[in-house]
């Protein structure tokens, strides 16, 4: 079994890239499956039914996104198991850009948006610099100059990374994306993270709505960059 | 200079029907030009080139340099790319300064960066309002974009491949702008709806619902033609120019 996490900022189009990706990979004699993990809603499971891949959907809710889909990996892979599947795609949801929800041993793609601008790449932290694979979407809609620009600024945030360059429209890239995912490793044994999350949780998780200082517990950073461990 | 050879392989139109063109082949120092009317795969041809399409993209054509598929590198690593583009985006949408830009795009073609003052001296020789290299990238007029977007191709691209797409629409001196790109030795192809862009190239490739339908050689008979358009041509820039300046034309 292969696994391969796709990760991106909503609506850097992780989805079209996937779907153009899983056709290449059946015509290949593949046989993928695939979860989508979202917060509260998606209809995306309908668009990849209609490739006739075995799909399911979880929604993480009141569970950070990233943590959920870590937490499930051992069901989502028992799952794609009894789909009969040999690839086990998952579409994250990573929202707060301070982890990657990227085990060691599975194909780590983060998907970005070429017209967010050529600081983006330096804004994702961990999502991009911990991938293996960048895949530029969008591209259609600025000039190669800025095309160019934007790829050096994603070797300047992660050196090795594999970049392609894909269009969710058209399906360009998705050749290249899929030999990847065919010729990628096995995993095998015990997973770990590629990154720490961030530090501990925080008072909003456990349902603190007062906005005023006073009432926030755990390891608190100021404006000024001061950190400091408020509690017991 | 080493010999270069572009050749375009036939693939499929809209419908799935074979291209009636089955291959064409383009070599240094020819201008060719890309017609039809819109929605005819115009743009889709010219990606298919710029992307050195190996049958992975819609038509399904593929892209041969020197005879033979090109290496991977040469598809994704600015620094060894064969192909220089000038799309239709007529903005910039990076919120950087021009200098700071044009520093960082000869950084990703491994050209020095200093360069960057000569891309911006060169725009200007193609616009009217002059483009300052503090200016951010995303206040330039259409014009000034484009005109940006071509000297940089001219300066730091410098690739032999050159692919124009309807520089007609661009609020800069277009004959100028192809003569600029177009350089020795070089392979333009260039979509135009514009006669005398048109007739400029030496041959045209004529597109019908996606698929490339023939390929016509420009006679002598259109050659002439296009000596009597560049007359009219500068006659209108002259007068387009008076306009601008903001005096009388007689």
């Amino acid at each position: 079994m292969k696994m391969v996490v796709v990760a991106g900022t909503p609506g850097s189009g992780k989805t079209s890239v996937l779907m153009h990706a899983v056709k290449d990979l059946k015509r290949s004699g593949q046989k993928p499956a695939l979860v989508k993990i979202d917060c509260m809603w998606t209809e995306d499971d309908r668009r990849f039914e209609r490739l006739g891949v075995p799909v399911a959907v979880g929604l993480s809710r009141d569970m950070c996104p990233d943590h959920y889909a870590i937490y499930n990996v051992d069901d989502m892979l028992q799952w794609a198991k009894a789909q009969g599947a040999d690839i086990l795609l998952s579409e994250t949801a990573g929202l707060c850009l301070r982890c990657a929800p990227y085990p060691d041993k599975c194909l780590a793609i983060c998907v970005i948006d070429v017209t967010t601008g050529p600081n983006s790449p330096l804004k994702v932290g961990p999502l991009l610099t911990t991938a293996d694979v960048a895949v530029m979407t969008k591209g259609d809609l600025v000039s190669q100059a800025e095309r160019e620009v934007f790829r050096e600024r994603i070797l300047e945030a992660n050196p090795k990374c594999r970049i392609i360059e894909a269009n969710g429209l058209s399906g360009k890239g998705s050749a290249e994306l899929a030999d990847l995912i065919r010729t990628w490793p096995d995993i095998s044994g015990e997973m770990v993270l590629r990154h720490n999350p961030p530090l501990a949780i925080c008072t909003l998780c456990t349902g603190e709505l007062r906005v005023s200082k006073e009432r926030h517990r755990g390891v608190l950073r100021h404006l000024d960059g001061f950190m400091e461990y408020s509690g017991e | 200079m080493k010999p270069l050879t572009l050749t375009i392989l036939g693939g499929v139109d809209k419908d799935g029907s074979p291209d009636t063109v089955d291959k064409i082949e383009i070599v240094r120092g020819e201008i060719i030009g890309i017609v039809g009317p819109t929605g005819s795969g115009k743009s889709t041809l010219i990606a298919d080139i710029e992307q050195f399409a190996i049958g992975d993209t819609p038509s399904g054509r593929r892209i041969l340099i020197n005879n033979a598929p090109p290496e991977p590198h040469l598809r994704s690593d600015p620094r060894k790319k064969l192909v220089a583009q000038l799309s239709q985006n007529m903005h910039f949408l990076a919120d950087m300064s021009v200098c700071e830009f044009l520093k960082m795009h000869a950084k990703s073609r491994g050209k020095d960066p200093a360069l960057a003052e000569k891309v911006v001296l060169l725009a200007n020789t193609l616009t009217g309002e002059p483009i300052d290299p503090k200016h951010q990238l995303t206040i330039l007029s259409g014009g000034q974009s484009r005109a940006l977007m071509a000297a940089d191709i001219a300066v730091i691209s410098d690739s032999p491949i050159v692919l124009i797409d309807e520089i007609e629409n661009a609020g800069i001196k277009k004959q100028e702008a192809l003569r600029l790109l177009s350089g020795e030795g070089k392979i333009v192809v260039v979509v135009t709806h514009d006669p005398m862009l048109a007739l400029m190239a030496s041959r045209r490739i004529v597109m019908k619902n996606g698929g490339m339908t023939k390929v016509i050689s420009t006679s002598n008979e259109e050659h002439r033609i296009f000596q009597d358009i560049e007359r009219v041509d500068s006659w209108l820039t002259t007068l387009r120019e008076t306009i601008r300046q903001g005096e009388s034309v007689a």
